[in-house]
This record gives structure tokens, sequence and C-alpha cells, in this order.
């Protein structure tokens, strides 16, 4: 049985680099903010990483590990920040401690996201073929569009609804606005913190790792793999897709709480919630690797950073950032470079430096 | 009671009766033929077996119970497991992980158990690993646990389905073509593994094989099929020698 052993151990090591590494990154960061040398623009940019590290996961659980296409990531993503926002308006004056009112609204956003995504996948993932990318796409836009210019309000009668403005509530004199339309929520709180956005990213990998590695994730990869098998040993495959799929909504979702809560308002646009955002969290996970969570918040990582660093060089930036792209499809697709690094992983380097003595050809 | 009988199992595809009134009754223990040239309507009784496909006519029962119709995942749970001609494994998965899917429904915590890694999570996992492990090493694929499937050779990818197969503790095992792609020296050595698990699991298999040297030396009795229909059954010796067998089939 050592064979056993052995490979848990190898998948709990790989997990731990990647904690290590978030981990690691997120000392460097508050070390440069402690001694001055970090710029506002990179400052600015430390909870987007997080939170588009968190969509790149979270949509590689769905690409990657069930083997789904979705295009309509962002939507899920603007759910959950539209719920938790909601969420943290009303409560903001009876719940005044940030550390239970935060958590509580980061709860709201995920699950409001994964009850969509439960929803959406039940008709859906029933269905065999490309269904899912066509539904998916046409559900971010259709949120996007809804929430973008609907009109919420409540008095002491109640709540009210409107697609058409402000004024078509007819609500009474205490009425307050709560969603205004195309400008959305003016004032959410800025609950989020680089802190909180890295626990939520540990979190993220966490769940989603461990959920790799045991019977259910198992059973989702032998989905992908081939369904008919799959259902020739006894896996409930719409049971599990559901699980996977509601489970990459939920975390969307809370990508989308911090995304508010870190911008202190909310509005939804094309720019943001719009299905360039999903594609653009598709590329990071194609190029971070199908099925590799590290990658994901690695490309994640570098993709929304490198725009943003670049803008001083401006005539160069969509060059660079071009090559950047090419190198990372290169470095991360082609079976050449696969082979390259699976032949200079760093294991192999300590355990050459170990063994330095002539190797021993025989045997 | 036979463990397997079919009755009148018939199922057309547009004007195409790919199986035609379909009849078998196999018993417990039973190490079970089914041969016939190409698109006899072998691995559409497979199929039919399965629930892959609802029969227009007829049904089967396991043990009594009816099992045509049922979904497919719970004839596998009520006891019938399969593989396939061309090969259907877990390929991005591990040998072992391929094995440990088949043990699905026998070892079983939930999902949270598993995301949260609680005491039931190392326990079940090393029970599985261990039954996993085990299984593999009567295939001799114990050494390649950790290897990705598609990385095996076809002869052994064979052998890996019918471990994954065995995982889910069924009562009747289906082989399509378990030989298809082998070399004689590997058909031989499938031959004795087959018997192994025959003996040592108490199974009950029935085989498609086009290898008459495996057939005739592993099967206590054939079913030959001919465009959907039932040409001869009986007994190995009896059925090999049959005239009509001969022409339709063996003879050139
Ligand atoms: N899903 C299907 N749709 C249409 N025809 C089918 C289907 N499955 C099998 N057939 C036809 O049924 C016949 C028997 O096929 P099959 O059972 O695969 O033969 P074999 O005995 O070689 O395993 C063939 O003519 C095949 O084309
Ligand atoms: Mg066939």
């Amino acid at each position: 049985m050592k064979t056993k052993s052995r490979r848990l151990g190898k998948n709990t090591k790989n997990d731990l680099i990647t904690y290590g590494i978030v981990i690691a990154a997120f000392v460097v960061a508050e070390v440069m903010q402690a001694t001055g040398s970090m710029s506002s623009l990179l400052r600015g940019l430390l909870v987007p990483l997080c939170m588009y590290s968190i969509l790149a996961v979270s949509l590689n659980l769905t690409v990657g590990v069930l083997g789904e296409l979705s295009l309509g990531h962002a939507g899920f993503m603007c759910i959950g920040a539209y719920a938790s926002s909601i969420f943290s308006v009303c409560t903001r004056e009876t719940i005044t401690e940030v550390w239970i009112r935060f958590p509580l609204a980061i709860l709201v956003g995920g699950i409001f996201a994964a009850i969509f995504g439960f929803l959406i996948g039940i008709p859906v993932l029933r269905l065999k073929g490309d269904y899912l990318a066509i539904v998916t796409l046409a559900f971010g836009e259709i949120i996007k569009n809804i929430l973008g210019s609907v009109y919420v309000g409540y008095d002491a009668n109640g709540v009210y609804v409107s697609l058409e403005s402000e004024s078509s509530l007819a609500m009474g004199a205490d009425g307050t606005l709560l969603i205004n339309g195309p400008l959305g929520l003016s004032d959410v709180p800025l609950d989020a913190n680089f802190i909180i956005a890295t626990v939520l990213l540990l979190l993220t990998l966490f769940v989603v790792l461990n959920f790799m590695n045991s019977r259910s994730g198992r059973a989702v990869m032998s989905i992908r793999d081939n369904r008919i098998a799959a259902e020739s040993v006894g896996i409930n495959i719409t049971k599990y897709k559901l699980i996977a799929f509601t489970l990459s909504a939920f975390f969307a979702g809370i990508a989308g709480v911090l995304y508010s809560h870190n911008l202190g308002y909310l509005a939804a646009k094309s720019s943001n919630f719009g299905y360039n955002q999903s594609i653009m969290i598709l590329v990071f996970v194609v190029l971070g690797g199908i099925g590799k969570m590290r990658g994901s918040v690695i490309a994640a990582c570098i993709l929304t950073a490198l725009p943003e660093l670049l803008r001083e060089l401006n005539d160069y930036r969509m060059l660079i950032y071009a090559i950047a792209l090419i190198i990372m499809m290169i470095a991360t697709a082609s079976p050449k470079a696969n082979a390259f690094w699976e032949a200079h992983s760093l294991k192999k380097f300590i355990s050459a430096k170990k063994e330095n003595k002539p190797a021993k050809e025989v045997q | 009671m036979a463990l397997l009988e079919a009755t009148n199992l018939s199922i057309s595809f547009g004007g195409l009766k790919a199986v035609d009134n379909f009849n078998i009754k196999i018993e417990k223990g039973q190490l079970y033929g089914l041969i016939g040239p190409n698109g006899a309507g072998k691995t559409t009784i497979f199929n039919l077996l399965t629930g892959v496909y609802k029969p227009t006519e007829g049904q089967a029962t396991l043990d009594g119970t009816v099992i045509t119709g049922k979904k497919t995942i719970d004839i596998n749970k009520a006891g019938v497991a399969r593989t396939f001609q061309n090969i259907r494994l877990f390929k991005q998965m591990s040998v072992l992980d391929n094995v440990k899917v088949g043990l699905h429904n026998h070892y079983k915590y939930s999902t949270i158990e598993g995301i949260l890694k609680l005491p039931s999570y190392f326990k079940k996992e090393k029970e599985m690993d261990e039954k996993a492990m085990s299984l593999l090493k009567v295939f001799d694929l114990d050494g390649e646990a950790d290897y990705l499937s598609s990385n095996l050779p076809y002869g052994k990818q064979r052998k890996l389905e019918i471990a994954r197969a065995l995982a889910t503790n069924p009562k009747l095992l289906l082989l399509d073509e378990p030989a298809a792609g082998m070399n004689p020296h590997e058909t031989a050595e499938l031959m004795d593994t087959i018997r192994f698990v025959r003996d040592e699991f108490d199974m009950t298999i029935l085989l498609i094989e086009h290898d008459m040297r495996l057939v005739a030396g592993i099967c206590e009795e054939l079913t030959v099929l001919n465009f959907g229909q039932v040409l001869c059954q009986g007994e190995t010796s009896q059925v090999l020698n049959n005239p009509q067998v001969i022409t339709a089939y063996l003879g050139e």
C-alpha cells in the first residue's frame, strides 16, 4: 500500500505549494506596503487580483474539472455582488460590527449565486452537448441587463420594483431607494480589504482542491472523461454535475461580493459583468491550464496586473500584453512545454542536488 | 433460477432489427460466450442489458427482478457491470482513480466530509485505496497505479476496464471483446485472468469475443448470433461443430 499513501501525499504536497505561493505573495505585498515601496496603482490592484483569481479558479472547476463550457461566469459574480450589497446596505445600521456583517454578506452573495447556478444547471446539465455555453452566455447578459436597469425601493408598506424609473416606484414619503437603475447602489460599505480577499482566495482553493481529491471530485472528473462509462459504474451524472456547477457559481458570487465591497458602489455594465468579462475569465483559465488551479491564479494575476502596470508604456502596452499571452499559451498548453516542466520541475531539481554524486547508470 | 434471463429481447433502429427475439439463460457462476460476425447485434445486446438502449420488445431479469427499462446506473447498482468494445477509460485520471470511481457506491462519505477532510474521509479513502490496489493486483496493474490511464498499453487498458467493472461488485460481468488488440501471449494470460476472476469472485461472466481459441478455451456455453437472430445455442463444443455455425461464421 506504499503507492497509495505516496499518491495521497503527492496531491497534498502539490496543494500545499499552491497555498504557499498565495501566502508568500501576500507577505511580499504586505511588506512592500509597510515599507512604502508599493505604488498606489499596485495597491489598488491587490483586491482585484484576489477577486480575479477566485473567478478563474471557480470557472476552472466548471471548465477543467466538470468539462463543461460556461460563458456566463460574470453573471454569477453579478448576482453575488447585488445580493451581498443589498444585504450590506440594509444591515449597515443594525449590524455595526464589520466582522459579523461582512462574513454574512459573503455568505449571502455566494448562496444567491449558487441558487442561480443550481436552477440553471437543473435543465441544462441534463442535456448532452454544448448547451451550457449557450444558456450561460444568455443568462449572464440577461442578469446584467436586468440588474443594470432595475429600480428597487422600499417604504413602510413594502418593497417596490420597476424597470422604468424611480418615480414609477410610487413609494411613500418615507421611501428609500435601494437600487437606482443604471446607477445601481451608490453607497456600499467598503468592507473588503486585501487580507479578507486573500483569505477568501485561500478558502476557494482549499474547497476546490479538496473537492477534486475527494470521492465526489473523482465522480465529476469521471463524467468529464467518459459519461457513458461513468454511468456504467453507477455514477449519478446529474447529481455530480450539479454539485460542481453550483460550487463554481458559489465562488463566482463571492468574487462579486469582493468586487462591490471593494469599490464602494455597484452598477451592472457591460464592462464589469458583461460577456467580455466572462470571456476574460475563461482566458485566465485556458492560459493557466485547464484543470490546473495554481495556473489559474497565476494567469489571473499576471493578466490582470500586466495591462495596468504597462500603462506608462502606452504605445507598446498591447504589444507586450499580446506577447505575454502567447508566451503563456506556449508555456501551459503545448505538450513539449509540459514535458519540459515535468523534466525540470523543482522537485527533480532538488532531488538532483541532493544526489550530487555521479549518477548510477545501471538499475 | 437463472441469474440472467432474457426473453424475446428485441430492438430496431429505424427499419433495422438489430436484435430480434433474443433469448438466453445464464446460471450463476457460468462463463458464457456470445459470438457472431460483425454487426450481428452482440454489443447491442450488452447495451440492452445495461440500460443504454430500451428494448422495443421483451425483457431481461437479473436474479428474478426485471432490469430492462431501468436506468444504467440502477442496473449497475442491481449488479451488472460491463466493459466496452471501444475502450472507455477515464483517460485523464490515474489507473488507481479509475478503479476508485468503480468503488464509488460502496465506500461512501459526503461531499462536505471530503471538502473538510474529516476523519471519515481519510478512513474511507484508505479503505478504497486498499481495495483498489488489491483489484489492480489481480490484473498485474498494481505497479502502474499512479500512471495516467491513457498512458497504459492497449492490453493493460482492457484489463483496467475489467478491474473497474469488478470494483462495482457486480453479480454479472459483461465483457465486450476483452482480447481485441491483444497479442497471443496477452490473450493466453487474459484467459487465465478471466478464469481466476470467475473462481475467486464467484462471478458470472458473459463475454463477446472473436478469438476462437479464447472462446473454446474458457466458455462453457455459447450463443451464436447472426443478423440479430440466434443461430445456435448450447454447449461450446457442440456449437462450434454445428455445420450451420461453421458456414455462417467460422468457415470460409
Ligand atoms: N444506436 C444505433 N443506431 C442505429 N443503428 C445501430 C445503433 N447501434 C447499433 N446499430 C446497428 O445494429 C447492428 C448491430 O450492431 P452491434 O451490436 O454493434 O454489432 P456487433 O455484433 O458487431 O457488436 C449494426 O448494424 C449497427 O449498425
Ligand atoms: Mg460489437
